[in-house]
């Protein structure tokens, strides 16, 4: 089975990228491969993954690990599993700095109430003798954003970091990623079936569907002008809290397909309700639309003249 | 005949499907030496649903709207409380005459893949409530079932299946089509889509919403996403820690929120525009949802409220009319 195929991306120093897809679409296994975190049996079959000059894919045991943590580090969905529930929050956080070299025990120990403070853990000097099931789910996610960036990474992988919170939780850490950020110059990668978050935080956004970028580009450009037909829909199928009167959601049809039973052509035609014969036979490839923007498609949505008509 | 029939009392009069009356849930918890605490988890509840409308039933995790919504379809019995059906007080009622009344009133549940015995082939899950009501068998009982998995957007063909053959969306419709068979007036429906995909949601919301036309059926909706309640919902209920705090018209609510714990919660909502996700200022709450085993004095949300006085931490405020059917429990509405 491919869980990912043929995915190519860049992300810039200091950018916030959001990878955005439903389950299966390969956003996750995206974000593991860039740590060569993929579960056993999967492997990275082909391509490379640079970290500047470094290639992720052919580093030794040794080099990885010192890779993790202190160039790249990843903040998970469920901050419940994610700690250990019989240590404490505060020795956890040292822990962290301690697997890597870039401070010495000592430093490491002194830095675990700053970091605490920098993630806004009230009450830090207390709180670091806590256990886990002392915090609640969205101080949790502090800890685990706080052992996240105590290494200083230039990369942070955020893997649906809000999906487990409630909604005003929900905002204030995606007001400390946003922060922590800018403070640090650091990249993010938020990998999320969010859409809405992802247009508040990210400069540009990677679109997947059953293991392929179908579209990316600037944030603006994929919101208001979205070229793939999934892209389209799905933004049209999200209820909003701003919307005036009662429209019908635009639904789309079917179900995302089996990654180990793929059609032919377009992996998205059996849902596509504006497919050209070509889609059944032949898939298309991730091309320039302009402006940065690069879409999957035969047909492009500006060339669909009404395509709300087409839906109902 | 000429005459006309005289003209429909207005609905104005019509008594409300549901009756919710000063509705207390308490779950005790532990039990020590000297007693056991309690839990709060629904303290004081009134609520009404009118025939035909879609109550949302928002607030955050823990805040009791599940409970509430068991509460009234009586899988929970009140700690104390009314709660009356077409004016039965459910409460009071016991034995066949409550199974009568039930059959009206049904539930869809959150996780379609925990709410349906994984043994039980689709067609005797959708047709287990029949049986139990003795209201149909064999041939006929098939045939409802058929009929109901065909409006719900089921291949009546996949009677014989079982439920791991299907996705998560598609169990979601064999939840609605078990709840659909009876025929029932009324229909919780706890967190329908919230385990769902974003392509799928969609696809349940419009399902609920034209079995409701064709059915004319009444919704109490609870959910934590506020944009899908706004979306199904003709009135919305806002809940917070074993309390109701606003209720009011779905427009009234999102244009003139009252209760500053509502404009939080709307404040918070992201939406898919990076225009205006831009220009949105999450007002952000300090501390956290205190706990329901020693809920705060006063006001619940004083706590955590940007804009709470004296008043607040000592005087508990009345959720009451504050303009023509909005209702608040605040004692400074529409401040924030």
């Amino acid at each position: 089975m491919t869980a990912v195929d043929g995915i190519s991306f860049s992300i810039e120093r200091g950018e916030r990228v959001g990878i955005v897809g439903e389950s299966g679409s390969g956003k996750t296994m995206t974000a593991l491969s860039i740590l060569r975190l993929v579960p056993e049996p999967g492997k990275i079959t082909s391509g490379r993954i640079l970290f500047g000059e470094k290639d992720v894919v052919h580093m030794t045991d040794e080099e990885i690990r010192e890779f993790r943590g202190s160039d790249a580090a990843m903040i998970f969905q469920d901050p419940m599993t994610s700690l250990n529930p019989v240590l404490r929050v505060g020795f956890q956080i040292e822990e962290a700095m301690a697997a890597h070299r870039r401070f010495t025990r000592q430093q490491a120990h002194e830095r675990v109430i700053p970091i605490m403070k920098r993630v806004r853990i009230p009450a830090a000097e207390q709180r670091v003798r806590d256990y886990p099931h002392q915090f609640s789910g969205g101080m949790r996610q502090r800890v685990m954003i706080a052992m996240g960036i105590s290494n200083e990474p230039s990369l942070l992988i955020a893997d649906e970091p809000t999906t487990a919170l409630d909604v005003t939780v929900q905002a204030s850490i995606i007001e400390l990623l946003r922060d922590l950020s800018n403070e640090f110059a650091a990249s993010v990668i938020l990998i999320t079936h969010n859409l809405s978050v992802v247009a508040g935080l990210c400069q540009r956004v990677i679109v997947m569907y059953a293991g392929r970028i179908v579209e990316e580009g600037p944030t603006r450009a994929i919101f208001k002008n979205p070229q793939h037909p999934y892209t389209w829909s799905l933004l049209r199928s999200l209820p909003r809290i701003d919307e005036r009167g009662h429209e019908k959601l635009i639904a789309i049809s079917g179900l995302p397909p089996d990654l180990s039973n793929l059609p032919p052509g377009c992996k998205f035609h059996p849902r596509c309700r504006f497919r050209v014969d070509r889609c059944l036979t032949e898939e298309p490839s991730l091309d320039d639309v302009g402006e940065g923007q690069c879409a999957r498609c035969w047909v492009l949505m500006r060339n669909v003249p009404d395509p709300e008509a087409v839906m109902k | 005949m000429t005459a006309q029939a005289a003209p429909a009392v207005t609905t104005a009069t019509a008594p409300p499907l549901l009756r919710v009356e000063n509705v207390v849930k308490h779950f005790a918890i532990g039990a020590g030496f000297i007693g056991h605490a309690v839990v709060h988890a629904v303290d004081g509840v009134d609520l009404v649903v009118n025939t035909g409308e879609t109550l949302g039933l928002v607030g955050e995790s823990g805040c009791g709207k599940s409970t509430l919504g068991r509460v009234i379809v009586q899988l929970h019995p009140a700690t104390s409380g009314h709660v009356y059906f077409n004016d039965v007080d459910l409460t009071k009622t016991r034995g066949e005459k409550l199974r009568r009344v039930r059959q009206q009133m049904q539930m869809i549940f959150q996780d379609p893949y925990a709410s349906l015995n994984p043994r039980m082939a689709v067609g005797d899950i959708i047709a287990e409530p029949l049986h139990n009501f003795g209201l149909a068998r064999g041939k006929a009982a098939e045939k409802r079932v058929q009929q109901t998995m065909r409006v719900c957007g089921l291949n009546p063909n996949f009677i014989n299946r079982y439920p791991h053959e299907f996705s998560g969306g598609q169990r979601q419709r064999i939840g609605i089509a078990r709840a659909l068979v009876l025929n029932p007036s009324f229909i919780v429906a706890d967190e329908p889509v919230s385990a769902l995909d974003v392509s799928i949601q969609a696809q349940i919301v419009n399902l609920m919403e034209d079995l409701q036309d064709r059915f004319h059926l009444t919704f109490l909706f609870i959910a934590h996403d506020l944009s899908v309640v706004h979306h199904m919902s003709d009135r919305i209920a806002v809940m917070y820690l074993g309390k109701i705090v606003e209720v009011g018209t779905t427009a009234e609510v999102r244009d003139k929120p009252l209760h500053p714990y509502t404009k939080v919660l709307q404040s918070s909502v992201p939406v898919p525009d990076p225009d205006l996700e831009a220009a949105r200022r999450p007002i952000l709450l300090t501390g956290e949802i205190p706990s329901p085993v020693n809920p705060p004095s006063g006001c619940r949300f004083h706590t955590r409220c940007p804009i709470a006085q004296q008043i607040c931490s000592e005087v508990e405020p009345p959720l009451e009319r504050k303009s023509d059917g909005h209702l608040a429990a605040c004692h400074f509405p529409g401040k924030l």
